[in-house]
């Protein structure tokens, strides 16, 4: 049990598919992944790949045409010792909504539109202190305060009663962060949270995470597409593609050992700085399926080069290739196999 | 690239935007999104620029390519041996010039007209450039795609049909019908997912080595950057501030900017250690532009002759690598 | 070569615009987008083929059957004339369903090209279009309709003229609002770095997107053409009264007698012209829905 604690957030098979047009398309299909306490887990994948659709599942942020199953998703406070199952709650419901926000904070991709451009940052990152813990206006701004100052916002008495249009992107990111961290959860969520900004920006901005997750110790989920962060934030990490998690296992596991072919493909179709003249760039032939008219067996057979009859038969199971390093590739087959 | 041969030679080029405010809309200001940019760019090459958003990396693409109307300097454009100055073309002369140079968008998605299929996209261009035999058309047509791995019956299909990726080989693919000598690509593949980029990127340099082209790539990623390019051009706020060969840019950062950028890149490799410069704050608005050198508010190596005077981008060393930094000042 | 342009029209037919087969699928669901168009086609159908469906002849004065409630011989009763009722509804149809349509169309092409233009081209001429729409938008419209009747006389061309004049600011605004929006737009950048002329840009490339929405507002201004043509003519400033249309059919009912004795004569035109509006209304939402890609 002691174990167990660990894991702050623990989700098995999940599985999540959308109703359109009379048809049921699965975009995400039995994710299990576990975030331990006090670590980043990166999630990379590239477009539609159900990475954000993955976290929106876990906190139950869905469209009404959304079908999300799973054995179990399992959080475990560590404010009160308590363990919540978050799929048996009900999306909207007053236990789920007091999680969201308290426990489980979120950072979104695009910072221009995170906030509502009518009223002042002071008030909206009060907005959430207020609701979940109903303390006076003047003591959440008292909070909000500290919260901008801890997150390098210049000049924050005068900045509070600013609107987001006379914030920078950079700055309106750190915004968006403190309205996330504000009710002190344990878990921050940060969907692309860089993705719209500036390099130099970013950097900022991931110094600024990862000082959250070592001096605070938070948990971060990062979900990005970008190989360079994964390797700069992440502890551990889990690849996904076409709504499966083809390979999970520790920053070491994943860039030193990468197993899957297509993490591999992956890592080798990314430029890096420095590289030599002459030097050619790894690709992935063909392009990403649409996730309806994937057939059977493994979602990547198409464009793997070492595909054979037997990847487009059924799912390929997970396998153990070392402690805590998962892999969906029948090449593996010889490993134990785990659900 | 014994024999260097000069296509583009850019001189002092300025593109002012005036900023208008009021009921008047009186001119209040400008925003410099080039701002005296001086630049050759040689026959052959591929030169990089890079710099962040609101740098006028764009701006400059596009007035090189005249769909801006600068508003001062020079863009001489080489005319086998001859330099003629494209800002002074008229409408004939620069209808004529659209042949020779043109430009990959960086939004695949909205650069194909949603309600056009491929053929018509494809076609129109030949129309306009006076290709009236419906075969030779599609005798063209069926050469491009071959350079970018399309097959010719997907012609028939409508933009929504294609992924991001398909959509940009396709713009490419027109972009090269009418045989330009200059291809400006503006991001040309910041919209696509890092597998489909590497594939973009690769079709790229093969398609430069076949048709001899010259390539002006514009990008945010100097990683990307870097591995495309010859040479880079580093803008910061509408000026160059350095240009170097792209090992060299690499190996020896010169100005402060350069290397704040290459260390703010995440790079996919784990067990570096590396220093990170974090430079502060924010890049100010194009339109109050901090007097002197524009990075000295959030340069480490300020000096007082900094906020003054604008550094001029001179040659480090006389060699190729040039930089606009008082650090490297060789005179006073 | 020859085999390479079968191989393009074999492809063509099997893509043949899948697109067209969605909407018209999402069209046909629509029920009440169906009904609309179903009364609309009835509507046009009998107006056309008038002559087919009455032997009456609209204008026929017969006084010894003046006011004859529906019977088998007049379905819809008689006027104070004797004229019957059904003819010249189906008679008037032709002149009310033209005028609005008409009116409607012109009105859109005006507004469509100016619009295009304003858009476009913007500065000084886009400035001086918006103050002209705003000029004319501002002058309540009825007023403004008798003004121009009055300058131009009355007659079927004359109103679709003043129809076309009242009522291109609405197209005109829209047309013009997408096309600042579409300017920017990569393709239409595209298309000016292959240098082609400005006048296919604006018409053949951008125009086509903005379409739809002005499809959808012709049908509305055709609905409300086909009122402003019954308070016209009902007013006696549209078409003369000589010339059936539904507004002067109503215009018998000004008399308290008519509308307490003889229910016929206003019912039979007023419940035609509610329907066609509804109809037509329906039909444009129904439209709407389809065409808008913002749904799709």
């Amino acid at each position: 049990m002691n174990n167990n604690m660990d894991y702050v957030l623990d989700v098995k098979n999940l599985s999540t598919s959308f109703i359109s047009d009379r048809k049921e398309i699965r975009i995400v299909k039995n994710v299990s992944l576990r975030l331990r306490r006090g670590t980043t887990l990166a999630v990379v994948g590239e477009s539609g790949c159900g990475k954000s659709v993955t976290v929106h599942s876990i906190v139950k942020l869905m469209p009404k045409n959304a079908k999300v199953s799973a054995d179990h998703v399992i959080y475990r406070s560590a404010k009160d010792g308590k363990e919540y199952r978050l799929d048996q709650m009900e999306p909207f419901g007053t236990e789920m909504r007091k999680l969201r926000g308290a426990e489980i904070g979120m950072v979104f991709q695009d910072p221009m539109s995170s906030l509502n451009p009518v009223y002042k940052v002071g008030d909206q990152v009060a907005e959430g202190l207020i609701q979940h813990t109903g303390m006076s206006k003047a003591e959440a701004q008292k909070q909000v305060l500290d919260m901008f100052r801890k997150l390098g916002i210049p000049d924050p008495e005068s900045r509070i009663s600013d609107f987001p249009h006379q914030f920078s992107g950079g700055m309106k990111q750190r915004v968006v962060i403190a309205i996330a961290m504000i009710c002190n959860p344990d878990i921050i969520i940060a969907d692309e949270p860089t993705t719209a900004l500036d390099v130099t920006i970013q950097a900022q901005i991931m110094e600024l995470m990862k000082s959250l997750q070592v001096n605070d110790h938070k948990s971060i989920i990062l979900i990005t597409h970008n190989m360079g962060l994964v390797a700069e934030m992440a502890d551990e990490v889990c690849v996904m593609y076409m709504g499966r998690v083809m390979e999970f296992g520790s920053l070491e596991d994943i860039f030193e050992n990468p197993s899957h072919p297509y993490t591999q493909a992956l890592l080798r179709s990314v430029p890096v700085l420095g590289l030599a003249e002459g030097q050619e760039l790894g690709t992935i032939p063909g392009i990403t399926p649409n996730p309806a008219d994937l057939g059977p067996g493994c979602e990547f057979a198409d464009r793997c080069p070492f595909c054979q009859d037997r990847c487009r038969q059924k799912d390929i199971p997970r396998f153990e290739v070392s402690p805590g390093h998962y892999v969906r590739c029948l090449k593996f087959d010889s490993f134990q196999e785990v659900d | 690239m014994a024999e260097k041969e000069l296509i583009f030679q850019i001189k002092n080029l300025q593109m002012w935007f005036p900023v208008r405010k009021g009921f008047l809309r009186k001119t209040t200001g400008h925003v410099k999104a080039v701002d005296d940019v001086s630049l050759d760019v040689y026959k052959g090459e591929t030169l990089g620029i890079v710099g962040e958003s609101g740098c006028g990396k764009s701006t400059l693409g596009k007035t090189i390519m005249m769909l801006n109307t600068p508003t001062g300097g020079q863009v001489l454009f080489n005319y086998e041996g001859q330099f003629k100055d494209i800002t002074k073309f008229t409408s004939q002369e620069l209808f004529q010039f659209r042949k020779k140079v043109q430009m990959v968008f960086q939004d695949p998605y909205s650069a194909l007209n949603p309600l056009k299929k491929i053929y018509t996209a494809f076609e129109e261009p030949l129309k306009v450039h006076g290709v009236n035999s419906k075969e030779e058309r599609e005798k063209i047509m069926e050469d491009v795609l071959k350079m970018v791995n399309i097959q010719p019956d997907y012609l028939l299909r409508y933009p929504h049909e294609f992924s991001g990726g398909q959509r940009q080989r396709l713009c490419i693919a027109r972009a090269l019908e009418v045989r330009p000598e200059v291809l400006i690509c503006d991001e040309p593949v910041s919209a696509l997912d890092v597998s489909i980029q590497a594939q973009v990127l690769n079709l790229m340099k093969k398609i430069q080595k076949d048709l001899g082209l010259t390539y002006l790539f514009i990008a945010h990623d100097l990683s990307v950057v870097q591995y495309m390019s010859n040479r880079i051009v580093v803008m910061y706020l509408g000026k160059i501030v350095e240009i170097a060969d792209s090992r060299a840019l690499y190996d020896e950062p010169l100005h402060p900017y350069t290397r704040a950028l290459l260390s703010a890149i995440p790079v996919p490799q784990i067990h570096q250690e590396k220093k990170r410069i974090v430079l502060p704050g924010e890049v100010p608005s194009p339109i109050r532009k901090p007097a002197g050198c524009a990075l000295h508010p959030r340069c480490p190596h300020c000096m007082e002759k900094c906020k003054q005077v604008d550094p001029v981008l001179t040659r480090y060393k006389d060699g190729e690598h040039m930089v606009a930094c008082h650090l490297y000042g060789a005179e006073s | 070569m020859s085999s390479q342009t079968s191989v393009f029209e074999q492809a063509n037919k099997k893509h043949a615009s899948s697109l067209l087969r969605k909407n018209i699928r999402k069209f046909v669901n629509n029920r009440l987008a169906m009904i609309g168009l179903i009364c609309v086609v009835v509507i046009v159908f009998t107006a056309v083929f008038a002559p087919l469906l009455t032997s009456y002849d609209p204008n026929k004065i017969s006084l010894g059957e003046k006011n004859t409630s529906p019977c088998m011989e007049h379905l819809l009763g008689t006027d104070n004339l004797g004229r019957d009722v059904f003819a010249r509804v189906l008679y008037g149809g032709r002149v009310s369903v033209f005028v609005s349509v008409m009116g409607a169309l012109m009105g859109s092409l005006v507004g469509m090209v100016l619009g295009s233009m304003a858009g476009y081209f913007g500065g000084k001429l886009d400035m001086l279009l918006v103050r002209l729409s705003e000029i004319f938008q501002t002058f309540p419209e009825m007023i403004l309709i008798m003004i121009l009747v009055a300058i131009l006389g009355q007659g079927v061309g004359n109103l679709v003229l003043v129809f076309c004049i009242t009522g291109w600011m609405t197209t005109f605004r829209m047309v013009r609002n997408e096309f600042l929006a579409l300017r920017g737009e990569t393709y239409v950048q595209v298309c000016e770095a292959f240098g082609m002329p400005k006048a296919a840009i604006m018409f053949k490339q951008i125009l086509p997107n903005v379409l739809s929405p002005v499809i959808v507002s012709a049908t509305v201004n055709v609905a409300g053409f086909i009122l402003s043509e019954a308070s016209l003519s009902f007013l006696g400033v549209g078409v003369p009264s000589s010339v059936p249309t539904w507004g002067n059919i109503l215009n018998a009912a000004k008399s308290v007698e008519v509308v307490s004795n003889y229910w016929w004569l206003w019912a039979v035109p007023g419940g035609v012209i509610s329907i066609f509006v509804l109809a037509i209304n329906f039909f444009g939402d129904g439209l709407r829905d389809v065409l808008d890609p913002k749904q799709q």
